[in-house]
Order: C-alpha cells, then sequence, then structure tokens
C-alpha cells in the first residue's frame, strides 16, 4: 500500500515538474491528406485524424467550441465536424472554393472568401444558410474582422488589395492597395492596426483602420536567402498586443516582430513551406503549420524557441486551437 | 478702407469662393463618372495553325483571350479605383506593314501594345512606335536577338528566350544526371535558333551532346486518313545506330516532327524539347500557386485550356494593371519606369514574384517543364546559385548580355 501511494506521489510530482500547460485541443486540416489531425497541446502529440473532404485548408473553431468549420474547396463547401464524436455532420452552403473564412465575435455570422468568383459570402451558422454575398477583388482570400465586429476586411490576391467592408450596410467603404498576392489579414487585438501579409510582394503592409492608409510596411531579410523565397502568409498576434508572429512560407521561418517599433527582433527556423499559426489560449505555445516537411513545428513563445515537432498528415495547411 | 469696401470685397472673395467650388464640384462629378481609360493594343499576324497533336492547335483567339481575360482581371480591380480597360485588336494581312498598324493604334489613342509578331516585323512596329510613345509588349517571339544586339527600350518582353527555355530544361536534366544528350534539329530557321540555345544551355549546365541528327521537312500535312503507319517505321529508322545517349533532345518549333519521337525511339529513352518534357511559360496543368482559380476562370469564359501564348499576353496586361493601380497614370514612360523598379513585382500563378531584368526588360520567370499531362518539375532547379535572383539562372544574365538600352 505505502508503495502505491509513493509510486502515485512520485507521479504527481514528476508531473508537477514538468509545469503541464492546460490541455487545449489542436485541429490541423492537411490540404493534400484530406484529413484532420487532432493534436493534444499538452502531450504534444497527435492524437486523432479525421477524415473530411477534399482539399482541407481554413479551418477554425466554432465560439461555442462545438463544431470545428473546415474548407473543403475541391468540394465547393465548408464541412462541419463534431469536436465530440469528431464525426462530419453538416456542410455550409459556402459557394464554389472556398479557402479561407472568419466568424462575428458573436459566432452568429460566417464570412467566407470564395476565390473563383470574387465574392464573399455571408452564412448564418444557426440556420446553416447563405444569408447575402459582397463582390469584391479577384480571388479573396485572406478575411479579417474588426474587434469590435463592425468592420470585414477581404484581402483579393489578384487585385491585390484589402476591401474594407461595412457590416450593417454590407458595402464596401475602402479599398487599400497593397503588395502582390494579399493572403492574410489580422487586426491588432485592440483593433488600432490592421496587418496585412503579401505572399509574392514579401511584406507586411500596416493599416489605419481609420484613415484607410498603409502606415507601415515590414520588409524582411535573412542572410544566405534569397528574397523570392520570402512569403508572408500566416500571421498571430498576442492578447496585449505586443508581439506578432508572421509564417514566412519556404523561407521556413517565423518572424517574430515588435509592434512597437515594427520591427523584426527574430526569426524562428521552422519546418519546410510554413502557412499558418495558431496561439494555445494561455499563448503559452504558437504552432506553425509545415506543408513541405509534413509536421507542425511548436513554439514556446516565452523563451521564442522552437521546441518540438509533430508530425501531422500530408501537406497541412490551417490549423485552430480549442479554447478549453 | 470704409466698411462698404470691406462689404464689397468679402462678396467678391465669396462669390470667387464659390465659383471655385462649383468648378471642383464639377471636376470630382466628372471623375467619379469617367474613369481613367487604357486602351491597349494587340497586333498580331495571320499564322498557319498546325500542330502534330490534334489537341494541341491553337485556337483563333490563341494569346488574345489571355490579354481579354487581363483586361477583365484589371477591370475588376479598376472598379475601385476608378479605371477602365479595353483592348483593340489588329489582325495583320500577309504583306501588311507592322508600322502602320501601330502607327494606327496610336492614332487611336493605344499607347500600350501587345505584339504576337515574328521578330523582323515587331521591331517594324516598335521602331515606328517610338515616335509616337508606344511601349511594346513581346507575348509571342522567344527570339535571343530581341533581348541581346537588336533590344529595344520600348519593348518588354513577357515572353521567355529560347535561351530560358533550354536553360530550365538543362538544368532539369542535369539534375537527373541524363547528361548524354542526342540532339534532333528541324530544318525551319526556328528549329535551328532553338539548336543553338540547347547547345550553349549544354555547355552552361555540363551536358554533353553526343550527337547530332537534322530531320528534314519534306513538306506535307500533319494529319492524314492513313494514319501514323509510316511515322511507327519512320521514326525507329532515323533513331537507330545512334551513340549511346541519355535523352533525346528535339528542336522542332515547326511542328514537323518532334511529336512523333515519344516511344517510337529505337533506343528505348525519353524525349525533351519540344516533345516529351517540353519547357514552357505555362501549361493548362499546372494547379500549383492558386493557378486553379486561373485555369478555372479562363475555362469558363473562353471554352478551352489556356496555353503558354495566352499566359504571356495575360502577364502583360497584368503587368499593365499593376502599375496603373500604383501610378493612376495612362503615362506608357511612367508605367515603364515602374515595371523597372524595384518596387515592381507582379504575382502570376509561379510561385514567386515576377520582376523586368532591366538591363533588356526580359520578365523573370520561372519556366514550368510539362509532359502535357502534368508539370513535372519548374526551373531554377535547387542548387543552381545565383548571386541577385535564382531566376537569372535562366537566360543570358547582365554580364553575358549584349542590350544597350
Amino acid at each position: 500500500m505505502q508503495a502505491v501511494v509513493s509510486a502515485v506521489l512520485g507521479v504527481a510530482i514528476v508531473a508537477g515538474l514538468s509545469v503541464p500547460a492546460h490541455s487545449y485541443t489542436a485541429y490541423i486540416s492537411n490540404e493534400k491528406g484530406n484529413t484532420i489531425t487532432v493534436v493534444d497541446t499538452d502531450k504534444l502529440q497527435a492524437v486523432r485524424t479525421i477524415k473530411v473532404g477534399q482539399r482541407p485548408r481554413g479551418i477554425e473553431l466554432t465560439k461555442d467550441g462545438n463544431y470545428v468549420l473546415v474548407a473543403v474547396g475541391d468540394d465547393d463547401t465548408i464541412q462541419m465536424v463534431d469536436t465530440k464524436s469528431g464525426e462530419v455532420v453538416s456542410t455550409l452552403p459556402s459557394g464554389p472554393d472556398p479557402e479561407l473564412f472568419t466568424q462575428d465575435p458573436a459566432g452568429n455570422l460566417l464570412y467566407v472568401a470564395n476565390e473563383n468568383d470574387n465574392t464573399v459570402t455571408i452564412i448564418d451558422l444557426q440556420k446553416r444558410a447563405r444569408v447575402g454575398e459582397v463582390q469584391v477583388g479577384v480571388e479573396p482570400e485572406g478575411m479579417g474582422i474588426s474587434p469590435d465586429g463592425k468592420t470585414l476586411v477581404a484581402t483579393s490576391e489578384t487585385t491585390n488589395m484589402a476591401h474594407f467592408i461595412d457590416l450593417d450596410t454590407r458595402k464596401i467603404v475602402a479599398n487599400v492597395l497593397v503588395d502582390a498576392r494579399p493572403r492574410f489579414a489580422a487586426f491588432k487585438p485592440d483593433g488600432s492596426e490592421l496587418w496585412v501579409s503579401s505572399e509574392v510582394g514579401g511584406t507586411v503592409s500596416i493599416i489605419d483602420p481609420h484613415s484607410h492608409q498603409v502606415i507601415k510596411k515590414i520588409t524582411f531579410a535573412i542572410p544566405g536567402l534569397r528574397s523570392e523565397a520570402i512569403q508572408p502568409v500566416g500571421i498571430s498576434i498576442t492578447r496585449d498586443g505586443k508581439t506578432a508572429f508572421v509564417a514566412l512560407g519556404p523561407a521556413n521561418r517565423v518572424a517574430v516582430v515588435d509592434t512597437g517599433t515594427h520591427e523584426v527582433t527574430k526569426y524562428l527556423l521552422v519546418g519546410q513551406r510554413v502557412w499558418h499559426t495558431a496561439f494555445t489560449p494561455d499563448e503559452r505555445y504558437l504552432l506553425t503549420t509545415n506543408g513541405v516537411s509534413n509536421d507542425i513545428s511548436v513554439i514556446d513563445v516565452g523563451s521564442l524557441k522552437v521546441i518540438k515537432s509533430i508530425q501531422v498528415g500530408e501537406l497541412p495547411w490551417g490549423v485552430t486551437i480549442s479554447q478549453k | 478702407m470704409d466698411h462698404t469696401d470691406l462689404f464689397g470685397e468679402s462678396l467678391t472673395v465669396a462669390r470667387t469662393l464659390i465659383a471655385a467650388a462649383v468648378i471642383l464640384l464639377t471636376i470630382l462629378a466628372a471623375r467619379a463618372t469617367e474613369p481613367l481609360e487604357f486602351k491597349i493594343g494587340y497586333l498580331r499576324t495571320e499564322k498557319p495553325r498546325a500542330a502534330i497533336s490534334l489537341v494541341q492547335v491553337p485556337a483563333e483567339n490563341n494569346g488574345l483571350a489571355g490579354a481579354q481575360a487581363a483586361i477583365n482581371d484589371n477591370n475588376t480591380t479598376g472598379k475601385f479605383l476608378d479605371q477602365h480597360f479595353t483592348l483593340d485588336e489588329v489582325k495583320l494581312k500577309d504583306g501588311e506593314d507592322p508600322a502602320a498598324a501601330a502607327s494606327g493604334l496610336a492614332d487611336r489613342g493605344a499607347s500600350i501594345v501587345l505584339a504576337d509578331l515574328p521578330a523582323d516585323a515587331l521591331l517594324r512596329a516598335a521602331d515606328a512606335g517610338r515616335a509616337h510613345g508606344q511601349v511594346f509588349f513581346n507575348v509571342g517571339a522567344p527570339d535571343e536577338r530581341l533581348r541581346e544586339n537588336d533590344c529595344r527600350a520600348n519593348v518588354i518582353h513577357t515572353a521567355p528566350s529560347r535561351a530560358m527555355l533550354a536553360d530550365a530544361l538543362a538544368q532539369y536534366l542535369a539534375w537527373k544526371q541524363w547528361r548524354r544528350w542526342f540532339l534532333v534539329v528541324g530544318s525551319h530557321e526556328p528549329d535551328k535558333l532553338y539548336a543553338d540555345a540547347l547547345r550553349h544551355a549544354a555547355t552552361r549546365f555540363g551536358a554533353k551532346i553526343v550527337g547530332e541528327k537534322v530531320f528534314e521537312d519534306t513538306g506535307g500535312s500533319r494529319r492524314s486518313d492513313t494514319g501514323v503507319v509510316q511515322v511507327q517505321r519512320q521514326i525507329p529508322v532515323f533513331t537507330q545506330q545512334l551513340p549511346a545517349y541519355d535523352v533525346l533532345v528535339a528542336a522542332d518549333e515547326s511542328e514537323v516532327f518532334a511529336g512523333y519521337l515519344p516511344y517510337r525511339t529505337w533506343d528505348p529513352r525519353p524525349v525533351a524539347g519540344s516533345a516529351g518534357l517540353v519547357p514552357t511559360s505555362w501549361d493548362a496543368s499546372n494547379d500549383q500557386w492558386g493557378a486553379t482559380q486561373m485555369q478555372d476562370r479562363f475555362i469558363r469564359e473562353f471554352k478551352r485550356p489556356m496555353t503558354a501564348l495566352d499566359m504571356q499576353a495575360w502577364t502583360a496586361v497584368r503587368m499593365i494593371g499593376e502599375s496603373a493601380a500604383h501610378k493612376r497614370v495612362n503615362d506608357p514612360k511612367a508605367l515603364l519606369d515602374f515595371m523597372k523598379s524595384p518596387d515592381f513585382a507582379l504575382a502570376a500563378f509561379k510561385g514567386q514574384k515576377l520582376t523586368l531584368r532591366d538591363w533588356n526588360l526580359q520578365l523573370r520567370q520561372p519556366i514550368l517543364l510539362t509532359d502535357g499531362r502534368t508539370i513535372v518539375s519548374v526551373s531554377p532547379q535547387e542548387g543552381f546559385m545565383h548571386q541577385f535572383s535564382e531566376l537569372d539562372t535562366l537566360g543570358y544574365d547582365r554580364s553575358e548580355s549584349k542590350c544597350k538600352l
């Protein structure tokens, strides 16, 4: 009996020493594998694979955490995966070739970029029905929503603009020209800045959402790497708004940017062709999807070190992490 | 000054201000209703539409459709910028003067012209257009001399040169370690020029041409009711008793024989160049880097696959649109200056930005290697390094160029 107690204590102590992170669940869309890999962010290992439709890319949890929404572009729909059963339970009328989407802060409406017909489709998540659409530029992709939920930004990859859409009127109120092939849009948590990454231009434009002016362009330079290989895509900004992480695609690095000075402070070497990033809710880790190396990298946000790679499915693309 | 005067003066000032405001509002109203117009010329010749493969016979609107697709893309963007783009097509009949056609386009307000013309005709048009301040895009001619001794300060090349295509192929064959080439050359001038580029590429990337043979064009049609019975016997005999080689490389821009080589050679060897593994600026099977959207909207609009010539024309019109979006003027010189500047970068579904070589106005671009069904590879290949841009490992580099703009 005493031995058992010591053993249990021992386990508890060992566990205590490793300071367990809150256990969250990360969902990674594998573009070629047609699967979602489920990763336990405490154990830092893949725990499950869910089969979904063809070419899954954009992925987000509903605000209530009950469903994973995944855009399966080649099936022209968004699938809803029940997070408890791990089954595809429903689809949403997303319009053709959905890639990225975003939700309003209340989690009622979904805004989807339809690359093939230059529109943003608006879907009511409760009714699972299409309730509107907005015409934008050629090949919309990046979708960002302001923290107050009043403004949606869609970036169009061939028009090279960030379109500011007023969500009351569903009309475009401003079009801001950025560098070539803008792919992702993220507001700072306080709504004071919009960050737009230009994959082919190789820059991140920082836009004042009130004046709609580009106030700064962040450029990236990595010794020994040709400039064409630096292709910014995914952006994650910490809740305190102080630090941004920018995935640089085939440069195989994530840039750490001081949001006060807008200067790059560090480049972190991750897997090959890094697409998108997501924080665990406690912001202890940042996960990055690495398209070519079929893995995700785990960045320790406090020490700014890459601490682990986790093998996932074929050509990982998007990532979302549960709040619980 | 008494009060009356002061009052009178204020009234005058007020009147002037109101008048100015009215004028300003009129201008603004006019601007809101009348977008900035860009008329782009498209100059081409009647060409024989021959191809060995029935599925590769060029459509009548080959190239032109690519330009139109980009006009549509530019106009979608133009809605947000008050810009509008149109195309003015001129098709030269046999013997018609390209110089007069260029001047005619200038008279109709086309200050930028896409040209799908043979080298000599292109130079005539461009030299005539210079007097009108016209800028030309060479979308069709692969001739090295247009980028070298005969380069022009008002001619941009979106078509890759023969050297770029040959270097792209040679890098891949080097990576595969298929170093012994046997070269088969057609009997027409363009075939010989392509063979020159292939020989240059072989030397540059360490391949050895173990032998060469000319395939004489004896005339005749590409298709017959009798079919390929004779071809099946002819090609093995033609490729019999060659020195040991790894890959048969064909230079046949004239579409006379290369399409018959694969699967018919005496020795079981792969074919590359004008058939088999083909270097090209575009292929309808390219689905990487967002290209699916481009292919989809092209097929939706034109009911046929997008060709390399379509892409070269699309790229030219998008370069104009991209520069117009940034410069907000219809001034060919200002747009050309922007395209040459480090601020210019075009996204064209090739996985990286396309830029202009400022020394000869050739567009830097990756080259696709296709077997006609899929993209086998994309050059430049990994490991071919360059101090400025790896894309400059394709074609003549700045230090080798004879172009003086």
